[in-house]
């Protein structure tokens, strides 16, 4: 995809980013939002503790209501996911989700050599399912404290954007937060730097590899609402399509794979303008 | 009003199998615990413990 089209994608997920996290007190005060708003959730990856969030997290919500002493499946952030995902699939990836900016963002620092895929690449992108199941699903219901509560595991071990949006800003702006700090932020502290580094060298490691989020809507992708054709009469099979995916999809094989995040890239750079978004059969 | 009527079918019955579904979590009271969750820090999300 060329520059102009690529920062024009950018520019409306900043917006939504900016939408999304539009308590800008909060980034002053070191505070956050604490409104009625903050009963719905937002599509994409953002922290509840963002200071400036005025949505809640639906992995974070999912979580949070499976480890309730109360109940035991969160009806309520899965059937968000439901809607979301079969009306859009993985264009919430591709256009809604902040950290996913974060890391199209980063991509653009120069580097000596970046990877476009390697060994073990294709089979790496399941463990972002095993990580829903494991920690998003199984551990909070089932490794429970004496009150029948569990932790939101995934927030606590792995999730690099609640240290991002949430961590740093709070940490910084709070002195008894501060004093808190020991081993866990250490922790998050170098899976933020190394999903940070990686992200200037691969394309979204945390989105193909990591994400609860992206394995949902991934699972949506082919029946979404929501959807690329390929005409085949159009298309000369010169494969500039799939040249150009930075998710190393071939759109002329499956224009609906569940690794594409919509970002029009293949759209653009098809000289036989095959490809169109639709939202009818296929 | 065709174009939603001509939409991949699988898509349009999961999106409104998912309204049910989050109705259903809403009745049982779970946006409260979502809240809740919410609007207090959430030390675990941000590396405090």
């Amino acid at each position: 995809m060329d520059n102009k089209n690529e920062w024009k994608r950018h520019r409306i997920q900043a917006l939504w980013a900016l939408l999304t996290n539009s308590y800008l007190v909060g980034f002053v005060q070191g505070k956050i939002y604490r409104g009625k708003l903050k009963n719905l959730c937002v599509p994409g990856l953002n922290c509840y503790s963002c200071p400036g969030a005025v949505g809640s997290c639906p992995i974070g919500a999912m979580q949070a209501v499976i480890g309730s002493w109360n109940f035991r499946f969160a009806f309520y952030a899965a059937g968000f996911l439901m809607f979301v995902g079969a009306l859009a699939g993985r264009f919430v990836c591709g256009w809604l989700c902040p950290f996913g900016l974060v890391q199209d963002l980063l991509h653009k620092i120069p580097f000596v050599k970046k990877i476009d895929t390697f060994k073990g690449d294709r089979l790496l992108r399941r463990l972002k399912y095993v990580i829903l199941i494991v920690f998003v699903i199984l551990l909070p219901m089932f490794l429970v404290d004496v009150l029948g509560q569990g932790l939101p595991y995934f927030c606590k071990y792995i999730c690099p954007a609640g240290t991002l949006e949430g961590g740093i800003l709070l940490v910084l702006f709070n002195k008894s937060m501060r004093s808190a700090l020991g081993w866990l932020y250490a922790w998050k502290s170098v899976l933020l730097i190394v999903t940070v580094i990686l992200s200037v060298i691969i394309y979204r490691p945390f989105c193909k590899y990591i994400c609860p989020l992206g394995a949902v809507y991934s699972v949506f992708n082919p029946i979404s609402v929501f959807r690329y054709r390929v005409d085949k009469e159009k298309c000369t099979g010169c494969g500039a399509c799939a040249k150009v995916c930075k998710m190393q999809v071939d759109p002329v094989k499956n224009a609906n794979h569940p690794e594409c995040i919509r970002c029009d890239a293949c759209k653009k750079a098809c000289p036989a303008k095959a490809i169109t978004n639709t939202f009818q059969r296929p | 009003m065709s174009r939603i009527l001509s939409a991949p079918r699988a898509g349009i019955v999961i999106a409104v199998l998912g309204l049910l579904v989050m109705g259903f979590g809403i009745c049982r009271g779970e946006m409260a615990v979502v809240l809740e969750k919410a609007i207090n820090i959430c030390m675990e999300c941000v590396g405090i413990g």
